[in-house]
């Protein structure tokens, strides 16, 4: 109780910052896998260095959404996307943008840790490899040390840079995960229920970590549990059937919910 | 629900000038090339299937069809019985010199001077050496022939054949040619008469080995296939049906069974040559079967099947989910009744793909069949597994090591059947796996 | 009684058997059949397989075992003059003697006195009868063909007897056990198990088998020959020796066949492992549904294709295209259009062969890379790599064991493939390293020993089976270590 109030305090403050900017604008977004549509016309912005967590029952389109933030359901046969989803202004599935390109600007972190089976270091190092960003091996280290700072890990594996990523624990993994995707720099950070496979140990750390980071970035998270979205969130949407039920700041969503069927999910009626 | 159009007012904006660089263009044309070899290699693998079969079909259609030359021949009775002793002497009817029947239907036909022997001789080459049988079993089955002149349809010779449809390069010099100046003028002539005639060549479905490429015919291979199909369909079947049974839902996990795995695995990637050592060496030189024969072939490839069969088997059992089982032995019913009541019905579409699929491969399986003795020069029809036969594969590479044009054309045409019989039984096999694929 | 009749008939014991167990038990039952411990059908099954398991046995045992004590004992009362002589022409009496006893049983009365009066000739009395005779045959012959049916036509009799005796014994006393309480599937269940145990043995017989003939033929090799000469020897001239012609023992080293073999495999390697993969990956990370359920189909046809046919391919087409276009190529830069390439060449055949292991690569490839977790594509993805820097960085690093695996087993195929080579390769013996020459293989040489007539007792064809026994060491160890990497890879990703 006591850490809820004090995100509470701070989003108070948040709200005092008038006009955060939006960093990504979501407007009709429609999502079909084959015949079957998955999202109906869902219009969600992002706001900068924000955590916005997407919450909703099972199958209610919330990853989907999240998937559609940096392509990622490209690599799905059949699937389609219409609406518009624009980043700094820019279409997004504007045929001239490069997927690759976004996704270095829009990382992503999946539900089930899944570091690629090689060391921690080259786990961290592969993503500045691939975009060219650091070359010599004093700017890798560099890079790998400052991502394993922000991610919480360097302490615990400082010593063993050059052992396997599959070694870690589970809570582990995944902030290697989140180390691996700030290692890119990118601006926004999607996260699909990254605590889901994780203890609650090993969640609260990564809580802590989602509340550190968004000072440099913007974060969409989507999670099952409701205490995530209070504790590390500052707007929040609620999903239903594929449709955005509502989309309000965290506080007035889990106190003073504008539609009923938030109320009902909340109060755990469905779901 | 936000607005849309302060929203987008509210957008964050920066400036294309600040993006990072991450060599977009290089990587996009690495990824370009990188698909190319893809592509690339698949293409050149179907390329290559292309081109087999092409090869295959442009060499061998061709057999499908038999030069036969039309002659009025005058069944004489002072060439094939002068002295009248046949009601005494069957056996007369049987070495009568029927192929002077065959030249002086020629002679007759051409005009030629009989007394022009080189001429003559040459005239009698353009006809296959078989008409002597050809004649001899029509006058035996119906003597009263004898006397009447009856128009026959001869088998041509194998190089006319092969000249009679274009394969044979008439530019080259008249003495590096198989077929001279004077054949191809009377092979003219009688085509002009309707007495050259190209027509389906049943022989090659009925006949046996012949060291006369117009009269070879895969028809006794294909018997020798036939059985030796049929000892592994009967053998390796119901072994490997239930030694699988036995591995996947009896065998302890220890060690041994670990072995027997490794030992089945290993089997199905030996080389198949070394079957052929093993069949030669037990079954001939040990148990003293016949050389040659179907049985032992059979053997051989029931045993380089087996390893197929029990590992798809072994598959198709994994695959029927743990739930049947448990539904079944819920009832009361033994583990024997669960297996042959619930299990293998549902695991037999896949036990029968597997088992076509092993079979197809016996059945191109040339290798071991040669060490057993099945190049063999076979004339007549095995009457049993245990008599001499060959097969068609080993058929195909009699045939291939022969040098004469004609029997290019016999060995492609032999590969079309082959390949054919392949193709039923693997559509058969997806037909099966299609009809019956059941996803748990 | 002819052994398929006494065959019928003791089937029809065990069918009878079937039928009164069943009737039995029904009885027993009193028509409450769930007072049964088990369904009368498998009382019946367990009549009759005592009806018929220890019957059969016997028969078979009987017909397996029995002529060759015919001849033995007949053999032994040949004349000694004949016996004198040794093995083989004594042997050829028997034969004689064989034949002789198959006409007399078909010789009338009449005809048979006939013959003992000396009125018409052994020969033409069997001649008679469509049963030629390889000499004039002695009266003697007679003699023993008579004691060959007597014994033959005995011990018919004898087998039919003991195992119509064992099968109606079984069944009475497999009836008299029947009651209710009696567990009837229990037995009849563990005599099928017997079945299935005996079945999962043959597959080590099977390699019991190979190891032990190709052995012992070796060993009687090795007798003559020595190993130090067989394995490190450079020249093959096994000089076919005609037979009886003893002392003219060739040269027999295995280098040179060695040389072939891997030589040949390695350009089939060359060819096939960059195609067979890169169509692999293409398949597994690139090509949607359509193009896969095309594609895939079309290159495993060329894996069903008998490889006699690849053989007869690189004969009549490969080639000879070879041959030609490099006498062409010869021809324009240097004026002389001599071909370099021979017809029957190493790159002939390993191009051929390559082109024959390319699906054999691809789908083993394709099988391991799409057991690599779709978590880890995702991942990188998801950092925005491109599909290629997915593919060449995460999924084929994550793969590379299975793979190797792969190619090790395709390894394995090329070094024991037959008819290609034996078509393609040519049959020279030679060391060296030019591949647009032939060279020969293990296998070709397999071939070329075991076909033909030979004498089973000389080197020439005894070196078949050390050379197959080599063969079969070198992919025992190829398979063996490829199975266990692919195994290990398989389990991780469990």
């Amino acid at each position: 109780m006591n850490m809820m109030s004090e995100a509470t305090l701070e989003k108070a403050v948040d709200q005092k910052m008038n006009a955060v900017p939006h960093k990504m604008i979501g407007k009709d977004v429609s999502v079909y896998y084959g015949e079957k549509r998955a999202l109906f016309d869902v219009n969600l912005n992002i706001r900068e260095n924000t955590v916005t967590a997407l919450i909703g029952p099972s199958g209610c389109g919330k990853s989907t959404f999240l998937r559609t933030l940096n392509r990622m359901n490209d690599t799905i046969d059949h699937c389609k996307v219409t609406g518009k989803i624009t980043l700094d202004g820019g279409d997004i599935y504007d045929p001239a943008i490069d997927v690759v390109e976004l996704r270095a600007r829009v990382g992503m972190v999946f539900q089930k840790p899944n570091p690629f089976p090689k060391s921690i270091y080259e786990n961290v190092t592969y993503g500045p490899k691939i975009h060219g960003l650091a070359r010599t091996k004093a700017e890798l280290d560099a890079v790998v040390e400052q991502s394993l700072q922000k991610a919480g890990l360097w302490n615990e594996v400082k010593d063993r840079l050059h052992e396997s990523g599959t070694g870690l624990s589970g809570g582990q993994q995944q902030r290697l995960c989140i180390a691996r995707a700030v290692a890119v720099s990118p601006e926004v950070i999607l996260m699909d229920e990254p605590c889901s496979a994780l203890d609650p140990i090993a969640t609260a750390k990564v809580e802590e970590l989602i509340h550190e980071l968004r000072a440099n970035y913007t974060i969409v998270i989507v999670t099952h549990s409701m205490q995530q979205a209070a504790r590390v969130s500052q707007r929040t949407a609620m999903f239903h059937l594929g449709n955005l039920v509502e989309e309000n700041d965290t506080d007035k969503m889990f106190t003073n919910p504008d539609d009923q069927r938030t109320q009902d999910y909340i109060m755990g009626r469905f779901g | 629900m936000t607005d849309m159009t302060s929203s987008l007012a509210g957008a964050s904006q920066r400036p294309a000038s600040t993006r990072r660089d991450i060599g977009i263009k290089r990587r996009y044309a690495a990824e370009r090339r990188f698909r190319a070899y893809g592509i690339g290699a698949i293409s050149i693998g179907i390329f290559f299937l292309g081109l087999l079969l092409w090869t295959v079909v442009s060499k061998g259609y061709t057999a499908f069809l038999q030069t036969e030359i039309v002659l009025p021949i005058t069944f004489s009775e002072q060439v094939i019985d002068p002295k009248n002793e046949r009601a005494t002497n069957p056996a007369k009817l049987m070495t009568a010199n029927y192929p002077l029947l065959v030249r002086d239907a020629l002679v007759q036909k051409l005009g030629l001077d009989p007394a022009n022997r080189a001429e003559v001789k040459l005239a009698t080459d353009m006809v296959s050496a078989s008409a002597r049988t050809q004649l001899r079993d029509v006058v035996v089955a119906n003597p009263a022939i004898i006397g009447q002149t009856v128009s026959v349809a001869l088998l041509a010779e194998g190089n006319i054949d092969s000249a009679n449809k274009g394969q044979i390069d008439v530019t080259v010099d008249e003495a590096n040619r198989k077929v001279k100046d004077k054949q191809l003028g009377w092979m003219q002539t009688l085509a002009q008469d309707g007495a050259m005639t190209k027509s389906f060549n049943t022989g090659l479905f009925t006949s046996g080995a012949s060291s006369r490429p117009e009269a070879a015919g895969i028809g006794v291979a294909a018997l020798g296939s036939l059985y030796m199909m049929l000892i592994v369909l009967a053998l390796a079947l119901p072994i490997g049906v239930s030694a699988s049974i036995y591995l996947e839902e009896f065998a302890p996990k220890n060690k041994l069974t670990d072995l027997i795995e490794v030992n089945i695995n290993n089997l199905a990637a030996v080389p198949s040559i070394v079957y052929g050592l093993l069949g030669l060496s037990i079954f001939i030189n040990f148990a003293g079967m016949p050389r040659s024969a179907a049985l032992v072939g059979g053997l051989v490839l029931t045993l380089m099947t087996l390893p197929t069969i029990i590992i798809a088997t072994r598959a198709a059992l994994k695959a029927v989910p743990p739930s049947i089982r448990a539904a079944a032995l819920g009832l009361g019913a033994s583990k024997m009744q669960t297996i042959f009541h619930h299990v293998l019905p549902l695991a037999m579409p896949g036990i029968l793909t597997g088992t076509i699929i092993g079979l197809a491969h016996a059945l191109g399986e040339t290798a071991p069949l040669l060490l057993i003795g099945m190049v063999a020069f076979v004339v007549d029809f095995p009457g049993s597994p245990l008599e001499p036969s060959t097969a068609l594969p080993v058929q195909i590479y009699m045939w291939a090591n022969e040098a004469e044009r004609a029997f290019v054309e016999r060995t492609s045409g032999a590969i079309i059947v082959l390949l054919i019989f392949l193709v039923v039984m693997n559509l058969g096999a997806i037909l099966l796996r299609r009809r019956f694929e059941r996803r748990w | 009684m002819s052994a398929s009749l006494l065959f019928l008939l003791v089937l029809l014991v065990g069918a009878s058997a079937f039928v009164m167990g069943r009737s039995r038990a029904m009885a027993t039952a009193g028509g409450k059949l769930s007072s049964l411990h088990s369904l009368p059908g498998y009382h019946g099954s367990y009549a009759a397989i005592w009806a018929l398991l220890p019957s059969l046995v016997v028969l078979a045992v009987w017909l397996v075992a029995a002529p060759p004590m015919i001849d033995r004992s007949v053999l032994f009362h040949l004349p000694t003059e004949v016996l004198n002589q040794g093995n083989a022409p004594a042997q050829l009496a028997l034969g004689q003697v064989k034949s002789v006893a198959r006409g007399l049983a078909l010789l009338s009365d009449a005809e048979r006195s006939a013959l003992d009066s000396g009125s018409i000739n052994l020969r033409d009395a069997m001649g008679a009868k469509g049963i030629p005779l390889a000499g004039a045959g002695e009266p003697w012959m007679i003699e023993s063909a008579t004691t060959f049916n007597r014994m033959t036509a005995n011990s018919h009799l004898a087998m039919a007897g003991v195992v119509l005796l064992l099968a109606i014994g079984g069944t009475l006393l497999a009836l008299r056990g029947i009651s209710q309480r009696f567990r009837a599937r229990n037995r009849v269940e563990q005599v099928i198990l017997g079945g299935l145990i005996l079945a999962s043995s043959i597959a080590i017989l099977t390699t019991v088998g190979i190891i032990g003939s190709m052995l012992s033929e070796a060993l009687r090799f090795f007798a003559s020959v020595s190993p130090m000469e067989f394995f490190f020897g450079t020249v093959w001239d096994p000089r076919f020796a005609a037979a009886g012609q003893a002392g003219q023992a060739g040269q027999f080293g295995l280098l040179p066949l060695l040389a072939g073999t891997l030589y040949i495999a390695f350009v089939a390697m060359l060819f096939a492992v960059p195609i067979g993969l890169f169509a692999a990956i293409y398949m597994a990370e690139y090509a949607n549904s359509t193009v896969r359920s095309i594609a895939k189909p079309l290159l495993e046809i060329l894996a069903g294709i008998p490889t006699i046919v690849y053989g007869f391919f690189a004969l009549v087409t490969v080639g000879p295209f070879l041959r030609d276009i490099s006498g062409q190529l010869n021809g324009l830069v240097t004026g002389n259009y001599a071909s370099f390439i021979q017809a029957q060449s190493v790159l002939t055949a390993g191009l051929v062969m390559g082109i024959m292991l390319i699906p054999f690569v691809s789908s083993l490839s394709d099988d391991i890379i799409t057991q690599v977790p779709g978590s880890l594509r995702d991942g990188s993805l998801g950092l925005g790599a491109t599909r290629s820097e997915t593919i060449k960085r995460v999924v084929l690093p994550a793969a590379l064991p299975g793979i190797v695996g792969a190619l090790l087993l395709t390894a394995s195929r090329a070094v024991g493939e037959t008819m290609i080579v034996v078509l393609a390769a040519g049959v020279a013996a030679r060391m060296q390293i030019n591949p647009f020459e032939p060279m020969t293989t293990v296998t070709v040489k397999i071939v070329n020993q075991l076909t033909g007539d030979l004498e089973f007792t000389s080197p020439q064809t005894l070196v078949a089976f050390a050379l197959g026994i080599t063969l079969f060491a070198i992919t025992l160890c190829l398979n063996i270590y490829a199975l266990y990497i692919v195994r290990k890879y398989r389990e991780q990703y469990e």
